[in-house]
């Protein structure tokens, strides 16, 4: 899909050779500004600490040393591998949380008739659209009455109840599409809906899965407002949480090691992307995912 | 159930084994859709929307976390509108940021999709690239080198040095730092681009062959043809992008340490309103803050949605 040659739409071009020559010189030079900010990131890691600004904006170090890299994951009271495992954790727990609790909410919404059905579906769209704000304070109250202010649990929760419309919007839409043909014929073979669920929708929808499970670790990955607010003990502290209070306690004394660390946590999303690039595009193009 | 003898009791147990086996039978069909539902169900009422009128209603009070709420009635929203001017600033620098950072993303997206859609090589590798900001620019440690690069000594102005041009500490100018936030957004524009290419493609080919044909120039063809038949997808990824850019939370909490600062210039609303809640421990004015934040973002979807019969055309 992705290969498909279009012809040029309105483009009566004599020098069609000139003209994508042209293009792809455009294109190139604007896919160097995109990426030069984060090339130069890595650049700084990879400088000796006086070196930082004295390189300015150029992406050669004189010299290359691994020296930030090792000092700023020690560069605090816990170290950064206890903030990646704590990301890890955090993220896989959520991640398998959302795929499971959306699956389940989405199947019943794309194959089970019950009474009410339209409405909750109609409700479950509504939640699509309102701000998390709205839900924050009392959801801070409950967590506080519950005992879970400083433990991961608020982050983690809550996704096993699908409250991320977003994922069960997105497997209602894949769920519609599989032939309804098959879950008849095992109904007619007397199988509940409990196996047609697992022995057939889960097996025909991994993509969707993936996807949703993929943007799922990202976005707890990635996510700083929870953590900030919910957690205050270092020890239990994510990536992104490490991250900011380095700024704090190193200043601005440190930057290739802030660096180091930054080029560190963005490193599992980015392996993310090379692997499962084509999922994550097709997922946003059919979707319309705001990232 | 046991069926009696005597004929009267008989008819209404009759009447009762009748509602049984249809109450039965409507168990044996629902059963199934709620079981499967039960979790989104607990997680609707009990974080959703329980917590969603719990804020509604402590948006009405004096709550500080500590104390039981006193109901103060619209206190907190009269205050909002007539004395908070921490309120207003935040107000101006949220929008600001919307009605620049919106449209210049949507432009670049849209601009940068259709030199892709051109049947040109190595697509996938230029989209990769243009989307990676997208994937990467909400966590922290991009918020952390924007504020390098444009730090006083930071990359951009290295690079304005060359020109013997000497840049200012974008960060911490307040006539600046909203700007260096408007260009970390549109620097992300990856998303909507792949929608916009996803929507060009089903585009017709045809069409601007018969409009060639006709004549027609690459600039009219763009304006009859490519904008029209888009606009529903334009229109999607303006609202989305616009109730995200409302939404904005990370990169100003780190590029101002989590002021909002240099004097309140990048003090989004959701930063004001975590100020409020969990700094000042303001609760009931935070939930109200949240509610106009609701406010807002419906009546600019509901805008969006009136205004679509001008300008989205649906047909086909």
């Amino acid at each position: 899909m992705s290969n498909e040659a279009r012809a040029l739409p309105g483009q009566g071009s004599n020098h069609p050779y000139l003209r994508s020559g042209l293009l792809h010189c455009l294109l190139i030079a604007a896919s160097f500004v995109m990426l030069y900010p984060i090339l130069w990131m890595l650049a700084g890691s990879l400088r000796p600490a006086e070196d930082l600004f004295g390189g300015g904006a150029s992406l050669v170090p004189s010299q290359v040393t691994i020296k930030a890299y090792s000092q700023g994951w020690f560069g605090m009271q816990v170290s950064f591998g206890h903030f990646f495992l704590n990301s890890l954790l955090i993220a896989t727990l959520a991640t398998l949380g959302n795929v499971l609790a959306a699956s389940l909410a989405a199947y019943a919404f794309a194959r089970l008739n019950f009474f009410g059905r339209k409405l909750w579906f109609a409700l479950m769209l509504g939640t699509l659209m309102l701000p998390y704000h709205v839900t924050l304070i009392p959801q801070y109250v409950l967590f506080l009455k519950l005992g879970w202010i400083n433990t991961w649990l608020p982050l983690v929760v809550p996704k096993y109840f699908a409250v991320d419309a977003f994922f069960i919007f997105l497997m209602v839409q894949f769920f519609r599409g599989i032939p309804r043909q098959l879950d008849e014929a095992a109904q007619m073979d007397g199988c509940s809906p409990w196996r047609i669920y697992y022995k057939i929708m889960l097996p025909l929808s991994l993509p969707v899965l993936a996807t949703a499970g993929i943007f799922s670790f990202i976005w707890t990955w990635e996510d700083f407002f929870g953590p900030l607010i919910y957690v205050s003990d270092m020890s239990l502290y994510t990536v992104q949480l490490g991250l900011r209070s380095f700024i704090d306690s190193s200043g601005t004394s440190s930057w290739n090691e802030l660096f180091a660390m930054s080029i560190l946590s963005l490193i599992p999303i980015f392996l993310i992307f090379l692997f499962f690039q084509r999922l994550l595009i097709e997922g946003i193009a059919t979707t319309g995912m705001k990232r | 159930m046991a069926v009696s003898e005597r004929s009267p009791a008989a008819a209404g147990n009759g009447e009762s084994i009748a509602l049984a086996r249809s109450y039965r039978e409507a168990f044996r069909r629902n059963a199934p859709g709620y079981l499967f539902l039960t979790p989104w169900l607990i997680g609707f009422f009990c974080l959703t929307l329980g917590p969603a009128l719990g804020s509604l209603y402590l948006s009405l009070t004096d709550f500080d976390l500590l104390q039981a709420p006193n109901f103060v009635g619209f206190q907190n929203y009269i205050r909002m509108a007539t004395a908070d001017p921490k309120f207003i600033s935040a107000i101006r620098v949220t929008f600001l940021y919307v009605i620049l950072s919106v449209p210049l993303k949507l432009g670049f997206a849209l601009a940068v999709a259709m030199m892709l859609n051109r049947g040109i090589k190595g697509l996938p590798v230029y989209r990769a690239v243009f989307y990676l900001p997208s994937l990467l620019g909400a966590s922290v440690a991009i918020a952390v080198l924007w504020r390098q690069l444009f730090a006083a000594d930071g990359m951009v102005n290295s690079m304005l040095a060359v020109f013997g041009i000497e840049g200012p500490s974008w960060i911490s100018n307040p006539r600046y730092s909203l700007y260096t936030l408007v260009v970390l957004s549109v620097w992300q524009f990856g998303s909507p681009m792949i929608i916009f290419l996803a929507g060009l493609r089903q585009i017709p080919v045809d069409m601007y062959e018969a409009a060639s044909l006709d004549g027609a120039s690459a600039r009219r063809q763009f304006w009859k043809i490519t904008l029209p038949l888009l606009s529903p997808v334009i229109f999607f990824n303006c609202v989305i992008q616009t109730i995200e850019a409302f939404k904005a939370f990370t990169p100003a909490f780190i590029v101002s340490g989590g002021t909002g600062g240099p004097i309140n210039s990048t003090l989004f609303y959701t930063l004001y309103l975590y100020q409020e809640a969990f700094g000042n421990f303001r609760m009931g004015y935070a939930s109200a803050l949240a509610w106009v934040l609701v406010i807002i973002i419906a009546i600019f979807t509901a805008f969006s949605f009136l205004s679509t019969r001008y300008w989205v055309h649906y047909d086909e």
